[in-house]
């Protein structure tokens, strides 16, 4: 008989979640009871909004638990382990019986994510035995060419994961073509997309995916030395990258003669970043790890010729190289099959914002954004109104939700004046106000702009200063327009995608919500009721119980009332800071 | 005599509180390494949790890296801090899911708790205060984290609960 096997997602949001405490709650109780099972730890399966998860698979089949704590877990222990007795009214998903989130998992295509949540990320033999290191073994073994490798990378038609969309072929083509004594590769997870969290999963929980990948680059293009950048702000998928990388050394996948193929050396080293938006861009990643400010420098040269310190250089990111054991290890085919024309495979998106199911699936290319939200996402929370999803963090944008029958590749997602991006989808309802939100990113891209082009350093603060005019209820007669000039004088200006791209989520703002802006401009109002500056405040007698906290805490007493009667808002002096709003008990301030 | 001054001023400040030899290692370790810079910042930062100012013109001379790119490096990445934080850095995410998900109430709420705003520290060194981009829990918004601990679906009065109990921790 098959050992039940017992395992606890612990990626960053399960155990921010309370996964640890499960954990722990279960293993104490194992070695209590000697339960002869195998409890292990696993990376996300991609259901956040059911964390902590935990899974059982015994020999009747597999039962995934969601939204444990540590009393639920002494349950599962009692009824589940000990007895054989489901608990089913924690079940989530089980391949037995349906559960009310199997939409969650209906049109889903796991290539890139296919070992998270499934396997122990920092075990590699587990990694080994669902179908890891096969790729590059069958590549050395069969004596496959770096031509045919880069060959098959291409007929797959993957594009560049990161967001540029560039095929992944062609760019090692190009750095296989530059002939050099040395040349290196790079994964680019600096994932600065605010909203976005697919690479850290894929690290967490697969991280010998992309260390595969990335020794099959280092092959097609000769490189002898690769590094991972990945951003500091992800300490759990730095660790078990390191974890990943010395155990792939240690069985020989990296170092010298790499499974005794004489003259096939590569080694491979985490490069943490120190906290730059623009690292995200790949000069500017490679001058941060050359140690200088994380600035990108001017093109060409290309990577390809003249990348890090001078040498030819091939970055891909993490989900482009999660993919590519997959793709040389089942064929071209296997992956070009899912997909659109121009936009081959799968992608991963992460679901954020006012949506059900937050978490990040994977699908085919092809599939709309409404189905994505609706059928995987579950629909919006607290059935309120679906009015825009932002796609590509801040270079992205917003698409309203009369377009939201756009199909995800990346030239229907393009053409809404949005972009693919790096997959972050963030959800919004009719309580978000677009003009914030464009405020908000231009806030973000003016912050983090390197400085180096003026447009982009001066003009994205000019855009954020008229922006938060605008919310604050200052806005004027044409702030619309010369938001737009200065949109295109910074696109065209900018040396780099962040400025380049910086003006987006304005522009679509502009394109798809022009009548939130002139309501905040010409008659100074909020209609998602969202800016603060714009809003009336006024007290409702029904459910005012004179407690007096509203007026205690206004900064300018413009509210009065005694103990125990009804309290009144004086206008004159309302300073619209939302005070007495947040401080209410009773729900009795009224917003208009 | 202005000369003899910024000199007596840079001994001063060597013979100072930090204790120098702790970096010692990591200026062994990174010495000869290319594109060592960042390495060494953030290894110095780990150690101290800051980077004074001493350790920099030791570095410098240790090394032979420049005060001018080294001062710049520091100044361009968020990560590096000049000034000293407290023990619990208290970081309020801002991403985009956590701003649709009203984060601003928590950062004012934290503020108004620990009576700081953002990037400042509290007089008993014990926190300090800092809006970040995003901490990639975005299904879980809006979050924070203090310390490797990461706080999910917070409200404002969770966030200052969490807060006032580590406060009530250290006080005992």
């Amino acid at each position: 008989m098959k050992k039940t096997k017992v395992l606890v997602g612990l990626a960053s949001c399960g155990i921010a979640a309370g996964a640890n405490k499960v954990y722990n709650k279960l293993k104490a109780l194992q070695e209590a009871d000697k339960l002869d099972i195998e409890l292990k730890i696993t990376g996300c399966i991609g259901m956040c909004y059911r964390e902590p998860l935990v899974e059982v698979i015994d020999e009747t089949g597999s039962y995934l638990y969601g939204e444990i704590d540590e009393e639920k877990a002494v349950e599962i222990f009692d009824k589940h382990l000990k007895q054989s007795e489901i608990v089913k009214d924690y079940v989530v998903k089980s391949d037995l019986f349906e559960s009310k989130d199997d939409s969650f998992w209906d049109g889903q295509v796991k290539i890139a994510l296919r070992n998270c949540g499934v396997i122990d990320p920092e075990n590699i033999g587990e990694y080994e035995e669902h179908d890891g290191y096969i790729a590059i073994k069958k590549i050395l073994e069969g004596k496959i060419s770096q031509e045919q490798v880069i060959k098959t990378v291409l007929d797959s038609g993957i594009r560049g994961r990161g967001g540029g969309g560039f095929p992944t072929g062609m760019k090692w083509r190009f750095a296989y073509n530059n002939k050099a004594d040395t040349k290196y590769i790079i994964c680019n997870a600096d994932e600065g997309d605010p909203g976005a969290f697919m690479d850290r999963s894929l690290l967490e929980g697969d991280p010998h995916a992309v260390i595969e990948g990335l020794i099959i680059g280092s092959y097609a293009i000769d490189a002898s030395e690769g590094v991972i950048y990945c951003r500091a702000e992800y300490p759990l998928a730095i660790k078990r990258l390191n974890i990943a990388i010395d155990q792939a050394r240690e069985k020989g996948y990296l170092g010298k003669d790499i499974l005794g193929v004489k003259g096939f050396n590569f080694d491979l080293y985490v490069k943490e970043g120190a906290g730059a938006f623009v690292c995200g861009e790949e000069t500017a990643l490679m001058a941060s790890i050359e140690g200088e400010r994380g600035m990108p420098r001017k093109r060409p040269p290309f990577p390809a010729e003249a990348g890090l310190w001078g040498k030819p250089s091939n970055i891909n990111n993490v989900e482009t190289f999660a993919n590519i054991p997959y793709i040389l290890l089942n064929g071209a085919e296997s992956f070009s099959k899912y997909g659109t024309e121009k936009s081959k495979g799968t992608k991963v998106f992460a679901l954020t914002g006012k949506i059900n199911h937050g978490g990040s699936v994977e699908v085919p290319m092809g599939i709309t954004i409404r189905d994505i939200i609706f059928k995987l996402g579950g629909g919006i929370t607290d059935g309120k109104k679906f009015k825009a999803v932002q796609l590509g963090g801040p270079s992205g944008g917003c698409i309203p939700e009369y377009l939201a029958d756009t199909i995800v590749d990346y030239d229907s997602v393009n053409a809404t004046g949005a972009i693919m991006g790096s997959g972050g989808m963030v959800v919004m309802d009719e309580t978000i106000c677009m003009v914030d939100i464009a405020r908000f990113f231009l806030d973000f891209t003016g912050k983090e702009s390197c400085g180096k082009c003026t447009f982009c350093r001066v003009g994205t603060k000019r855009m954020l200063e008229i922006l938060t005019r605008i919310t604050e209820g200052e806005g004027k007669e044409g702030d619309i327009e010369k938001l737009e000039e200065l949109a295109y004088q910074i696109k065209d200006n900018s040396l780099c995608g962040l400025g380049q791209t910086a003006p987006n989520p304005v522009l679509t703002t502009i394109k798809y919500f022009r009548n939130e802006y002139e309501a905040h401009i010409k008659d100074k109002k909020c209609p998602a009721l969202n800016c603060k500056k714009l809003l009336t405040y006024t007290i409702n007698p029904d459910t005012c119980t004179g407690c007096t906290v509203c007026a205690k805490n206004c900064p300018t007493d413009a509210i009065d009332g005694a103990r125990k009667e009804i309290h009144f808002i004086r206008q004159d002096a309302c300073i619209q800071c939302g005070m007495c709003f947040s401080k209410c008990k009773f729900d009795a301030i009224i917003l208009s | 005599m202005r000369v003899k001054r910024i000199l007596q001023e840079k001994e001063a400040v060597i013979q100072s509180s930090v204790d120098l030899t702790l970096i010692d290692p990591l200026i062994e370790k990174y010495k000869s390494k290319k594109g060592n810079l960042i390495p060494i910042l953030q290894g110095t930062q780990d150690i101290y949790g800051y980077l004074p100012k001493e350790t920099f013109i030791k570095i410098s001379e240790q090394t032979g890296l420049k005060l001018s790119e080294m001062y710049g490096v520091a100044t361009f990445y968020t990560q590096f801090r000049l000034n000293p934080v407290g023990k619990y850095i208290v970081k309020v995410c801002h991403g985009t899911a956590c701003h649709v998900q009203n984060a601003t109430a928590i950062s004012e709420a934290v503020e108004d708790a620990l009576g700081i705003k953002d990037g400042e520290t509290t007089e008993d060194r014990l926190f300090t205060l800092e809006s970040v981009a995003c901490l990639g829990c975005c299904s879980l918004a809006p979050v924070m984290m203090i310390g490797d601990e990461t706080y999910a679906k917070l409200t404002g009065n969770k966030a200052v609960k969490i807060v006032k109990e580590i406060k009530i921790k250290e006080s005992n």
